[in-house]
């Protein structure tokens, strides 16, 4: 029983790590629709299942299918946790002045914001931030680094 | 900031530019930049040496006359001619200079001074000379304490700048801007301050929280910027003398993009609430706020007229970011920019007639001049990235910075600030001792 269960183990384990490497391929070759980010390279997790951030096209701030799916799951995993309050940061790309992508950040974050109040969760469990350009997830300068950059993440802020 | 006094000597103002025989012509770029001899200032008998931190220096004279050298040169519109080829002594010279020597390697203009030094006190005497005319133009004499030697340098240089070009210097200032250290994704960032040369770097914040685009009062030594305190954004006013800082209003959300307005009264900025940024302003003495914009879109970037009565701001009310100007109460919205791309940070010059931008055009960053109607676009730099231009106080001349593309590991990133003349000729990197952005211009510190 013992051994049979450690089998089991070492192939969750392998299949995992299979999952995990076909990921790093599609998203080096540049997992992008249109020009919003499609991949999961960079994007963690809340809970199982409920991924923290959405991305967004070029000096937009509208939500993608793929976002509000991610923002509904976001919102159920907050109405589990009734006690969990976040913070939606918003971001930008290195591709446009500071002080715009400030504010396109500060929109973005507050699309997120706005979505999750729509799905019940009440305003005063989120906090929103811009950081602009400040703090992208990747330094790269190029077309995919950019979709990676544009982005809203929700963190846990209690 | 100690006061400088300084006293006319003797002035003779040629009324008639018929007869100044040296002009500089600034109309025209640095393509001919004039010929001009700086004598090392004569070190007057008994003159202590100046401690300059843990330094001493002992020949003050040529120290000086080394600062004014690099001024000339960085303006691009002289040529300072190289010490070796001077055939008079220092002493000699500032009495009487002999014209037809100068003339020989070329001079048209000759700087003599001489400089005496005490504990508590610096006292410089210059004068400058027309060689092809042969005659006296400016002589002048300044006391100060002498840690502030640099800064009779950078007057002495204004003071030149100005007879021989006609327009009022630039070399008495400072920059405060952002140093940057630390890895793209996590970059440090502390409030900086430097004389406009490069030197005495001063430190005003510590790195603790992200900092971003300070900008000068025009009148005094205030400095408005964006802090990160607390991970609360907000717009911050430093009286970069005592220290002494504060929230700007008391606002539920993020303000940013602070300036003053042009009699230093209001600081002028945007408001982010709902995902809706809107401009308002903010009297410094009297804490009232008010409203100046009312849209659904990204109003931000504003930067007052010179007079006061006009505002530029940048807008996406479009679709897209474009600039616009209004009158100072918000009414009379109108967009100035049409052309292909984006525009942004749009910052009025201190003549009054022209705005400088960024636009983005096709993956290029440029910096930019037009008038005030949005007529007459100049793009005067094209690179990967650059933005956020400041004016220097006689409008001749833009600092920016500008950034590197890195490769996808991040490497080859760096932020540096430029300079370019309003011709669109001399660029110039200004070396800094870190990275560095979001540069921004002081007034004249004597007027």
């Amino acid at each position: 029983m013992v051994f049979n269960n450690n089998l089991n183990k070492i192939f969750i384990v392998l299949l995992a790590s299979f999952a995990l490497s076909a990921c790093a391929t599609s998203g080096k070759k540049g997992a992008m629709q249109s020009d919003v980010y499609s991949g999961s390279e960079t994007v963690e997790f809340l809970a199982t299942g409920v991924k923290d951030r959405v991305f967004f096209a070029t000096n937009k701030s509208t939500l993608t299918t793929a976002a509000r799916d991610t923002l509904r799951k976001q919102a159920a995993w907050m109405r589990k946790k009734s006690k969990v309050t976040v913070a939606v940061e918003g971001h930008a790309d290195e591709r446009g002045t500071r002080e715009y992508n400030l504010a396109l950040g500060e929109r973005r974050a507050n699309a997120v914001k706005d979505y999750l109040m729509t799905y019940g969760i009440s305003s005063n469990r989120i906090s929103v931030i811009s950081y602009g350009k400040e703090r992208p997830v990747n330094s790269g300068s190029t077309p995919l680094a950019w979709s990676q950059n544009r982005r809203s993440v929700t963190v846990k802020a209690n | 900031m100690k006061k400088i006094t300084y006293f006319i000597l003797y002035l003779f103002i040629i009324s008639t530019p018929a007869y100044a025989v040296v002009e500089v012509d600034i109309t025209r770029g640095n393509l001919d930049p004039l010929p001009i001899a700086v004598s090392p200032l004569y070190i007057e008998p008994g003159s202590k040496d100046i401690k300059d931190g843990d330094k001493i220096i002992k020949n003050i004279g040529e120290k000086i006359s080394e600062v004014i050298e690099v001024n000339f040169k960085r303006s691009g519109l002289f040529n300072p001619l190289k010490k070796d080829s001077f055939v008079q002594n220092p002493d000699i010279v500032h009495i009487k200079p002999r014209f037809e020597d100068w003339r020989l390697i070329k001079a048209q203009a000759l700087v003599t001074g001489k400089v005496s030094v005490s504990d508590d006190k610096i006292r410089v005497e210059f004068r400058l000379w027309d060689v092809v005319a042969s005659k006296e133009m400016i002589a002048l004499a300044f006391s100060t304490t002498p840690e502030n030697w640099r800064r009779v340098a950078h007057i002495i240089s204004d003071k030149v700048y100005q007879r021989l070009t006609g327009e009022s210097g630039y070399f008495d200032t400072r920059i405060i801007y952002v140093s940057e250290t630390g890895e793209k994704t996590q970059r440090f960032k502390k409030l900086a301050i430097m004389d406009q040369d490069g030197a005495n770097v001063k430190y005003l914040t510590l790195g603790n929280e992200l900092v971003l685009t300070p900008r000068f009062s025009p009148k005094n030594q205030l400095v408005t910027y964006l802090s990160y305190f607390r991970n609360l954004p907000r717009v911050y006013l430093l009286d970069i003398e005592t220290g002494i800082q504060e929230v700007v209003g008391d606002f539920a959300g993020m303000t940013f993009a602070p300036r003053f307005s042009p009699d230093g009264k209001k600081i002028i900025m945007s408001f982010a609430k709902d995902g809706n940024s809107d401009i308002y302003t903010m009297n410094i003495d009297t804490r009232e706020v008010e409203k100046i914009t009312d849209h659904t879109s990204i109003d931000t970037s504003p930067s007052y007229s010179p007079d006061g009565k006009y505002i530029c701001f940048n807008s996406d009310r479009s679709g897209l970011q474009q600039i616009y100007v209004m009158k100072n109460d918000g009414s009379n919205v109108k967009r100035i920019t049409f052309g292909k791309g984006l525009y942004g940070t749009p910052v009025w010059s201190p003549r009054g007639d022209l705005i400088a931008f960024t636009k983005v055009h096709k993956g290029k960053f440029y910096i930019g001049v037009m008038r005030a109607d949005g007529s007459g676009e100049r793009l005067l730099t094209e690179n990967y990235y650059q933005e956020a231009p400041s004016w220097s106080p006689n409008g001749r001349v833009l600092i920016f910075y500008r950034e590197t593309k890195s490769d996808e590991d991040g490497k080859g990133f760096s932020a540096k600030l430029w300079s370019i003349d309003l011709t669109g000729y001399n660029e110039r990197l200004i070396e800094t001792v870190t990275d560095a952005s979001d540069p921004s211009w002081s007034s004249l510190l004597s007027k």
